[in-house]
């Protein structure tokens, strides 16, 4: 049986982590179909089927799914589930408020999060915040998997031409109501996503200081993070914490600025690709997960920093 | 109105976790234990709504092994009135525990079920989810502020995006967000006063829910080490390197 994608969209285009849901539901089975639910959502069925690893498309709209609530999405997808081995989405706020309402009304045990396949029921999921790796397998007839999007490289997004059938929406369910989404508008990108994260710790000594980072994050133009000691202390607000009960972030270049490497930040950015430290203290935890680390005062090396980055002629963004 | 909240007993978020030799798990032996972090947003926000007279009643209740009642036990300590204390030793998975929780939901009809967003353990995300649709009641996940109006919520919800905002109709599950709130911590004198407070242990086994686990854990492994890094003399050569080098900048 074939797996069923469950396609991310605004109604107007998919949202890029679907490329890498595609690139997992893939790697399960080569015959993935892809529902797209929404209203108006022509345009982004258009992208979806261009997706050359799917190899069909169901479209099912009506104005009761135009903001994506779970309570919705779930009935007609365990309704198109009877004809499907897995159910696959991205493990993002999307993925996570819908499948497991998918899952328990098809009465399977959900595998979440998973950073690799290795057989179609057999995956490879971070625990404990990426404290731990567990290999598990899914003895359930379908199978729900919820994928982590950075642990899989986008799909390919044009050549493809997958036929799309209309499918019947179902009925709305009245008990939850969509007010309204407000969209963080920042020049800066997201912090779940970005390529680049300048973090500052306790050693920033206060919220002003942090200003420093901002300069630093603008020319680079990185998104700003934050060990819990930092946002504990009020320098800065909490949705800007990197760690086990902040964010989880796995950029090209996360620079820890004044940031000890608590056990609970580090699992939060441990699998960056590349980590720089910049700390007064030698023995700080940090430098046993930094790349490069540089025992200095962050008040010297700030502005070092910011002359040597002005010095460049090109900086990638 | 009624709020049921349940809180998980994990490994405390400031334990460096260590993985077995035999790979079958992480020790957990002589290992500090807590309330996991979101879930105590949870019993707070219950508390709250209590103490501003829109809630008559907060129940807590754990589902796990003996030592799971200490968070229903914290639980009252910061102002739940009563405990449930569902016992099953093992793997509970979140499917599983979904359908306790339903068959505690059946005997208790509260309005609102409130837990964490997510466990800190197994990082699952999924057992408030699963309880709503077992009950086919809407859900408010990784809420981070609540507004009860009569028998509605008014929830703001923390997505990828931004924020969002929902109306959902009491009877409700909402998952809680660490923005939700700040935690109190129990004083002296209401954690001599929680001692008191009822605790009712049923056995999971009484329940009729078959709570086999669905997954097999085939092994548990540390994550692939860090190869060592080094230290640079200065912040030229820092800059050099991250542009040369490791091609980042």
């Amino acid at each position: 049986m074939a797996v069923l994608l469950i396609a991310e969209h605004n109604n107007k285009e998919l949202r890029p982590f679907t490329l890498n849901a595609a690139t997992a539901a893939s790697q399960i089975d080569s015959d993935v179909h892809a529902v797209i639910i929404g209203q108006d959502t022509a345009e982004a069925t258009k992208q979806l089927s261009e997706l050359p690893v799917v190899k069909k498309i169901l479209s099912v709209e009506a104005a009761h799914y135009e903001n994506f609530t779970a309570e919705n999405f779930a009935p007609v997808i365990v309704k198109l589930a009877e004809n499907y081995s897995h159910i696959v989405c991205s493990a993002n706020t999307f993925g996570k408020n819908l499948m497991p309402r998918i899952a328990a009304h098809l009465d399977t045990s959900q595998v979440s999060d998973i950073i690799k396949v290795i057989s179609p029921d057999t995956f490879l999921r971070p625990i404990y915040a990426g404290n731990a790796f567990a290999t598990i397998k899914s003895n359930d007839a379908k199978k729900c998997v919820t994928i982590r999007p950075t642990s899989f490289d986008p799909c390919e997004s044009t050549g493809g031409s997958a036929p799309i059938e209309k499918v019947d929406a179902s009925e709305e369910f009245s008990k939850t109501k969509f007010i309204k989404r407000e969209e963080i508008k920042s020049d800066r990108p997201e912090l779940g996503t970005a390529r680049i994260v300048v973090s500052g710790g306790r050693g920033m000594q206060s919220g002003d200081n942090f200003k420093l980072i901002t300069e630093i994050a603008d020319k680079l133009g990185a998104a700003i993070g934050a060990s819990r000691a930092a946002v504990d202390a009020g320098y800065i607000s909490n949705d800007h914490q990197v760690g086990q009960t902040g964010k989880v972030v796995v950029p090209d270049l996360y620079i820890a600025i004044g940031i000890s490497g608590a056990i609970q930040h580090l699992a939060g950015m441990k699998e960056s690709k590349v980590i720089v430290a910049i700390n007064k203290d030698g023995e700080a935890p940090i430098f046993s997960v930094a790349d490069y680390g540089l025992e200095a005062d962050l008040f010297e090396a700030i502005p070092q920093f910011m002359e040597e980055l002005n010095k460049l002629n090109t900086i990638q963004k | 109105m009624k709020i049921l909240v349940a809180v998980k007993r994990v490994i405390d978020y400031n334990v460096q976790i260590r993985v077995k030799e035999d790979g079958t798990g992480v020790v957990t032996d002589n290992v500090k234990m807590s309330t996991n972090p979101p879930d105590d947003n949870a019993i707070e926000e219950a508390v709250k709504i209590k103490e501003a007279g829109k809630a008559t009643e907060v129940v807590a209740i754990t589902v796990g092994e003996e030592k799971a009642q200490e968070t229903v036990r914290k639980a009252l300590a910061v102002g739940a009135d009563r405990g449930i204390h569902v016992k099953a030793d093992g793997i509970l998975e979140p499917l599983a525990v979904s359908k306790i929780l339903q068959k505690i939901v059946d005997k208790e009809k509260p309005d609102l079920v409130f837990m964490g967003k997510q466990a800190i353990d197994d990082d699952c995300n999924q057992t408030g989810q699963m309880l709503s649709a077992l009950l086919n009641w809407p859900q408010a996940t990784f809420a981070s502020k609540i507004d009860v109006k009569d028998d509605k919520l008014e929830v703001t919800r923390e997505i990828d995006e931004g924020l969002e905002t929902i109306e959902i109709n009491v009877p409700a599950i909402v998952t809680c967000d660490l923005r939700l709130n700040e935690p109190r911590y129990a004083s002296l004198p209401n954690i001599m006063k929680a001692k008191k407070k009822p605790i009712e242990e049923i056995a999971a086994s009484d329940l009729g829910v078959d709570v086999s686990p669905r997954l097999e854990q085939i092994k548990v492994e540390e994550p692939p080490k860090r190869k060592a890094g080094i230290k640079v003399a200065n912040v030229a050569e820092l800059v050099q390197k991250l542009k040369n080098e490791a091609k980042v900048i």
